[in-house]
């Protein structure tokens, strides 16, 4: 792939002389000691890797590979709790494991610069764009301050902002996810680094926001001749922009080479078990029975509508969204239906209206031809137990000071079942849902994610519902564990035949589940249909967008890497 | 961090870190010990001191501490202040307690509704505790005191009434943001009660702030008895208190000063104990810090 000389393009020159070589960032035996009683002693042991001049290396891993402490021991942004026992981290030729703070916090910055996960809580809400870019230089007594707002302003420009003089006054809260990203990306470049360190940066974002962020990092890195270490966990996001690959698992490096080796021809077999759990988009529909006669309609949802109402304020109008604009579908047995969308496309409020935790302003809930919008939170509790959800972040859901036995039976006791049935009842529905029965009498932090998310599974099952309705089910999980609790999914709702509304951003793993797919935009949907129709043929622009934004739509293909690269 | 995870299997992690945090905390732990000796000494001290608390010996009066076997020396009529100060911390710390029990129950009651239900219920809730608030306490103490008959239960319920405002309101911030959380939309998933609900799944989760507001209430209420019964208005003698004993030492302050000093700086560090207690209970039950 040709790619422009370094230097090139370089606004400020270097205040001190660059020194050559070909290695910009050089781990060496780098061990990072945990402190007592956690699961493991090291969160890194004895890793090594170079990230050479101009390229893109992508450390990919699950939570907890350790991959994050890697980048922060680079950084010298550990937190205490944690140390650097051994190895050398050599940035642009000099050693930064032991150098004194003030020589590390010359480098930050200048050298080497980072983008995080989360750009909100990253940029300071008390300072305006500008100023935060500014604060970079000023920070390095780099430039006047003249000179530096026109630097600042040619940044928010190369990031691609939108009218970057109105940008430079803005506070972070008026942007969007993605418009923060890119400031972060303007903040991190201000100094002309050598390296940058991008820490799972399109993780928080949306699919379409990923793609153009992922474009614009590419980009950037291609006219500067940068090089940039990618932390992800997403073999999408490598197929779409590495060189190179770093693969860790619980702190070791399990494999290493060019994406294109890894994608296509994977050594290790926890290589080949990630690659193998990438949500793919499935161009097939499913093969669960037609829904054929009337009598086996559950639910029909007509006109659905929830409106959210700011106060108003003594000087402020007041401000109506609506999150849920006349939504009208059906739902039969057995059967799943997906909402898509984006955040803020009002799918979450769906969900919680049809179950009843908010209240819906119009339309109507038909649930097996009872009208359950119109019930009061007293009248509905009897049919509470017909219609279950499984929530998104298996970490709050459960009630940390419960055992697990308690958040499982505390419901069907509620209801009348007697202490020791529904014992007997969780018992068998933890082994079902592939958890030991001890689990019954432990508390959920001695559980990882996805045997959480099991957990919940189990507890909607106990009232062995007729309608399931899984808001993000499996977002906050690793791919591999994503893939476990799909096909969980998949085996109760033929087993039971419970029909399933399944919410989730991800048009990948909704083609893995779903009969139909609704997508949703501000609201409303825009299309409705088979996964097949939505995905080879879809009608609506906003369905065309979110399908071409899929990262590494092709993954594991050999094209997908260079054509992703050259887009 | 994505690298941080909890041992599995370690049991109760959080109370073990609580209990290792609370004990890295030495003004804390301090406070812990001298506050366990204080109570033990107030409440079985009394059967191994020779004098008896109430009995008058004018013969002598004024004794200086540490002569004839009077520890803290004798009052203006003779009797054993060691005794007397045992007595009265006795008298002091159940009074202290047993108002930190009322305006916790209450406190916590208040803001738990109205934490949960928010909407008018909860309004008409956090008004009434803005307008208790609006009183001066210590005059509303004063004004109840006198027009009440000072015992020493009328005293414990003046102070818890003019105490439970505090806890309401850090109930019920806490519980505004637990009622988002998504276990206990679960709970209304599951069609459990309201009442259900906030006590069986909210309330345990945030007996953090609510053991922290505990502590700091009892030192307030220890300090608001010896107030009112420094005054007069609280704890009658013969029955001794920390502050009746210091309202009576006024006029001998120049002549026995050790009238003053001993019950004073008993108040001081049942006080300042019960305060540190209360830092390091902060600390330790914080789970947003994530020092280890």
């Amino acid at each position: 792939m040709p790619r422009d000389e370094k230097g090139v393009y370089r606004l400020i020159k270097s205040v001190e002389p660059e020194s050559s070589g070909p290695l910009a960032l050089s781990v060496r035996n780098l061990t990072v000691a945990l402190p007592k009683g956690m699961d493991r002693i090291h969160a890194v042991e004895n890793i090594s890797f170079d990230l050479e001049r101009s390229k893109i290396l992508c450390i990919i891993g699950e939570s907890g590979s350790g991959k994050s402490v890697s980048a922060n021991a680079i950084m010298g942004l550990l937190p205490k709790a944690l140390r650097v026992t051994s190895g050398t981290i050599e940035l642009d030729g000099i050693d930064v494991t032991d150098i004194p703070p003030a020589k590390l916090r010359d480098l930050r910055g200048r050298v080497v610069s980072m983008i995080f996960q989360d750009p909100l809580s990253a940029l300071n809400p008390l300072m305006t764009v500008g100023a935060q870019v500014e604060e970079v230089m000023a920070a390095h007594n780099v430039g006047s301050p003249q000179s530096r707002r026109d630097r600042a302003l040619a940044l928010l420009t190369e990031v691609g902002l939108p009218d970057p003089e109105v940008m430079y006054h803005q506070y972070p809260f008026r942007l969007s996810g993605g418009q923060r990203q890119r400031v972060m990306i303007a903040m991190a470049l201000a100094l002309e680094p050598t390296i940058l360190i991008a820490d799972e940066p399109t993780t928080a974002l949306d699919v379409t926001t990923q793609a153009q962020i992922l474009e614009l990092i590419r980009e950037i890195q291609r006219r500067k001749g940068m090089s940039v270490m990618f932390i992800t966990h997403d073999f999408g996001v490598v197929a779409q922009i590495a060189d190179d690959v770093v693969v860790m698992e619980k702190g070791h490096i399990v494999e290493r080479g060019t994406a294109q080796d890894v994608l296509e021809s994977p050594k290790h077999p926890y290589t080949r078990q990630l690659i193998a759990a990438i949500p793919r988009l499935r161009y097939e529909d499913r093969d669960t029975p037609e829904a054929t006669s009337e009598t086996s309609r559950l639910l029909q949802v007509e006109g659905l509508m929830k409106t959210y109402r700011t106060a108003r304020g003594l000087f402020q109008r007041q401000r109506v969204v609506k999150a849920v604009n006349d939504v009208s579908f059906e739902l039969a047995h057995g059967r799943t239906l997906g909402i898509v969308g984006e955040s803020g496309s009002g799918k979450s409020s769906l969900g919680r209206v049809l179950i009843k935790l908010l209240d819906n302003d119009g339309g109507a809930i038909l649930f097996e031809g009872r009208d359950i919008a119109a019930l009061s939170e007293r009248e509905f509790r009897p049919l509470r137990a017909q219609v279950q959800m499984i929530f998104q972040d298996p970490f709050a859901s459960l009630n940390p000071r419960a055992t697990i036995g308690h958040s499982l039976t505390v419901g069907p006791i509620a209801h009348g079942m007697s202490r020791d049935a529904a014992r007997t009842d969780a018992m068998a529905l933890l082994e079902h849902v592939g958890l030991d029965p001890g689990a019954y009498d432990r508390y959920p932090h001695e559980f990882s994610g996805g045997q959480r998310q099991r957990v919940g599974i189990a507890r909607a099952l106990m009232f062995k519902p007729k309608l399931l309705i899984a808001d993000e089910a499996v977002s906050a999980l690793d791919v591999s564990i994503q893939a476990q609790i799909l096909q969980l999914l998949d085996q109760i709702q033929r087993e039971t035949g419970v029909a399933m509304i399944f919410i989730t951003h991800d048009l990948r793993v909704a083609s893995q589940i779903c009969d139909e797919i609704a997508v949703m935009q501000k609201g409303r949907i825009v299309e409705h249909g088979p996964p097949s129709h939505i995905f080879m043929a879809p009608q609506a622009d906003y369905t065309r967008e979110l399908v071409a934004a899929i990262p590494g739509r092709r993954a594991g293909q050999a094209e997908a890497a260079q054509t992703g690269a050259k887009q | 961090m994505t690298a941080v995870a909890a041992n599995p299997g370690q049991g109760r992690w959080w109370r073990n870190r609580a209990v290792r945090r609370f004990a890295n905390h030495r003004l804390a732990l301090l406070g812990f010990t001298m506050i366990s000796l204080l109570t033990i000494t107030c409440f079985i001290g009394p059967y191994f001191l020779p004098h008896d608390p109430l009995y008058i010996d004018l013969s002598v009066r004024f004794t200086p501490p540490l002569v004839d076997g009077y520890y803290f020396g004798t009052d203006p009529l003779g009797r054993d202040i060691a005794a007397r100060l045992l007595m009265a911390g006795s008298v002091s710390l159940l009074v202290a307690f047993s108002a930190m029990l009322m305006s916790i129950m209450l406190g916590t009651l208040v803001g738990l509704i109205a934490g949960y239900r928010g909407g008018w219920v909860g309004a008409v809730l956090m008004r009434t505790v803005d307008g208790f608030l609006a009183f001066p306490s210590i005059f509303l103490l004063l004004a109840l005191a006198a027009a009440l008959k000072p015992t020493p239960m009328m005293v414990t319920i003046i102070i818890a009434i003019t105490g439970w405002m505090e806890v309401a309101r850090i109930v019920e911030a806490e519980v505004r943001s637990l009622r988002e959380r998504e276990f206990v939309q679960a709970g209304r998933m599951l069609g459990l009660s309201g009442a259900h609900i906030m006590f069986r799944e909210i309330l345990p989760n945030a007996m953090g702030p609510i053991i922290v507001a505990a502590t700091l209430t009892v030192a307030r209420a220890i300090l608001l008895e010896a107030y009112i019964s420094f005054l007069g208005y609280g704890i009658q003698p013969p029955l001794p208190s920390w502050g009746n004993m210091l309202g009576g030492a006024q006029q001998y302050l120049a002549s026995a000063p050790w009238l003053a000093i001993i019950p004073g700086l008993a108040i001081t560090i049942a006080v300042t104990s019960f305060n540190f207690v209360g830092d390091g209970l902060r600390d330790a039950l914080d789970v947003r810090d994530d020092r280890l």
